[in-house]
């Protein structure tokens, strides 16, 4: 694996050296002329695409493609408590999510979809995340699911996913505070790298992935686990919340156009 | 499966409609409902293809591997299956809710398609009692809407048509071992013969008639369903009772050659319409879910 070493000398200079995978030895993250490894520049976000209303039997649904990244989310509810009516919260609504990839999702063929370690904490990220943004309290005693799928993986999982769930939401009519749109970001050469990769994410770059509602400036998840002088940890973050914006410019974009087709087909 | 409640008034509409050859979205009894498929819709596997049966849809990916062939088979590849019900179709199948029926799908699966008159498992040898190609097939349920079975087989023939299996040729190296090497070429590759793969069909026995593709709401009127598969030839490979209710043989005899005759209908129109799709070649527009 790719590892990030940081030596700081005296006063302002600091250098980062960055390793890479073996089997890519020798493909730099940023170039000289400032372009990365897909061509794109620092700050630029990889292309979205993005349905809603895919799925007709679940209250709500969307698709999403950033990249090469695909995730697939539903939701069900509000409803009614299922399983443990002890879970039941007298004044809002209790947020489940699940978060599943699927098994030829990733290059290497993954066993188990969900289950595993890092899908459950996956899972809690998202419902943390979402009970900041939907306003539960209109809903006391019931339940609202949400369920992510990956369908192919190349880096972003947790923003992809942020991003397919939220219009998701919308599409099943459950009120929000704002938009919840998410990024990684990634720090090489002094330089944030918005909107990771997978060839990114796996080169060591220490990567931070946000979730934001852009209204306000508010952080519903803040998330990194790699070395990161704390000088720099401003800029990434400030890095981070343009691109969400600039994230949430589309997702709003989306739904503008799905409810004009709704409201043509339905004759308003 | 996903549960749908039915009352007895509906129960009773519906039946009275199938004795009468019209259900309730005006179908005849053996008639599907509108089908989509697209082939090649998950870039990083090596053969993939979605399909949409009425508000049924599956995705299926197969990834190539390299691995060890069967002791009694040494000269032959196999195939893996899983299905993963995933909680998108329904809340109930969250956690571990779909495995029971992942593994019953999965189980017919392997009997239906993993052997040679269906694929040709001989051609995914590579050196005989070492090294062999695996196909593992991933189905991916995303809406539960009744019929999962035809859904699922017509997705795996699409997925099978679109595989595309490197070549590779084994040089032995210095030590005497054997060294695999993978052609240089992405667009060099093996394509597997498909003509023989079978099609499963769902009977449903609703009242004293039978129908094909039940939704489900027919699938909760009925007791009892016969799942058969065919070939193009109109030859049953697989047959298999299902459901809490009995048949009787008359019955058994009506559905088996209903199915053999609908489902050597299916083959003709599928093969036509992959054939198609392969001509367009990369001009086609990938539409995927977004369409």
């Amino acid at each position: 694996m790719g590892n990030v070493v940081q030596s700081e000398a005296r006063g302002a200079v600091r250098f980062s050296s960055v390793e890479v995978c073996g089997n890519m030895a020798g493909l730099e993250l940023l170039s000289d002329q400032g372009y990365r490894l897909d061509g794109r520049k620092a700050t630029e976000l990889r292309k979205v695409q993005a349905r809603m209303g895919v799925f007709a039997q679940a209250d709500g649904s969307a698709y999403l493609e950033q990249g090469n990244t695909k995730a697939l989310a539903v939701v069900y509810g509000p409803h009614e408590m299922r399983g443990s009516r002890s879970r039941t919260r007298h004044d809002q609504a209790v947020i489940n999510c699940q978060y599943s990839m699927a098994t030829f999702s990733t290059a290497e063929r993954k066993r188990r979809p969900h289950g595993d370690r890092k899908s459950t904490e996956m899972s809690l990220h998202l419902k943390q995340t979402f009970e900041a943004a939907v306003m539960t309290q209109l809903y006391p005693r019931s339940q609202i699911d949400i369920y992510v799928k990956i369908l192919q993986s190349d880096g972003g999982n947790y923003s992809v996913c942020v991003n397919a769930a939220t219009l998701a939401v919308i599409d099943a009519g459950i009120p929000m505070r704002d938009y919840v749109c998410a990024c990684t970001v990634g720090f090489v050469d002094e330089t944030p790298l918005a909107d990771l990769c997978y060839a990114e994410e796996s080169g060591g770059v220490s990567s931070l992935a946000l979730a934001l509602l852009p209204r306000g400036g508010q952080i519903a998840l803040l998330q990194m686990d790699a070395r990161l002088h704390q000088d720099h940890l401003e800029t990434l973050i400030e890095a981070a919340m343009t691109a969400c914006k600039g994230v949430s410019k589309v997702l709003d974009e989306v739904v503008r156009q799905h409810l004009q087709e709704s409201s043509v087909l339905s004759g308003e | 499966m996903a549960t749908v409640q039915v009352s007895e008034a509906e129960k009773v509409y519906i039946l009275h409609g199938i004795r009468d050859d019209l259900r309730v979205d005006g179908r005849g009894c053996e008639d599907y409902r509108h089908m989509e498929i697209e082939t090649d819709v998950v870039s990083n596997t090596d053969g993939s293809a979605k399909v949409t049966l009425g508000h049924t849809a599956v995705l299926v990916g197969i990834k190539a591997e390299i691995g060890k062939p069967r002791p009694m088979v040494p000269k032959e590849g196999y195939l893996e299956f899983f299905v993963d019900c995933s909680a998108n179709a329904t809340p109930e199948f969250e956690g571990r809710g779909g495995e029971e029926l992942g593994t019953e799908l999965s189980n017919t699966l392997y009997k239906v398609f993993n052997n040679k008159k269906s694929v040709d498992l001989r051609s995914l040898c590579i050196s005989a009692g070492e090294h062999c190609w695996v196909l593992y097939v991933d189905v991916l349920l995303l809406q539960c809407d009744g019929n999962l079975y035809d859904a699922i087989s017509i997705a795996i023939k699409a997925a099978l048509f679109n595989t595309k299996i490197p070549r590779v040729h084994i040089s032995s190296d210095d030590e005497g071992g054997k060294e695999i090497e993978l052609s240089d070429d992405p667009y060099d590759c093996m394509r597997l013969n498909v003509e023989n793969v079978p099609c499963i069909v769902t009977l449903c026995k609703v009242g004293h008639r039978y129908v094909v593709d039940a939704t489900l709401q027919e699938k909760a009127c009925s007791v009892a369903s016969l799942i058969i598969s065919v070939t193009h030839k109109g030859t049953v490979t697989c047959m298999r009772k299902v459901g809490g209710g009995s048949l009787d043989p008359e019955s058994v005899y009506e559905m088996t050659e209903a199915g053999k005759r609908v489902g050597k209908t299916l083959h003709a129109p599928l093969m036509k319409l992959l054939q198609e799709e392969e001509s367009l070649g990369t001009k086609r527009q990938k539409v995927g879910f977004l369409g």
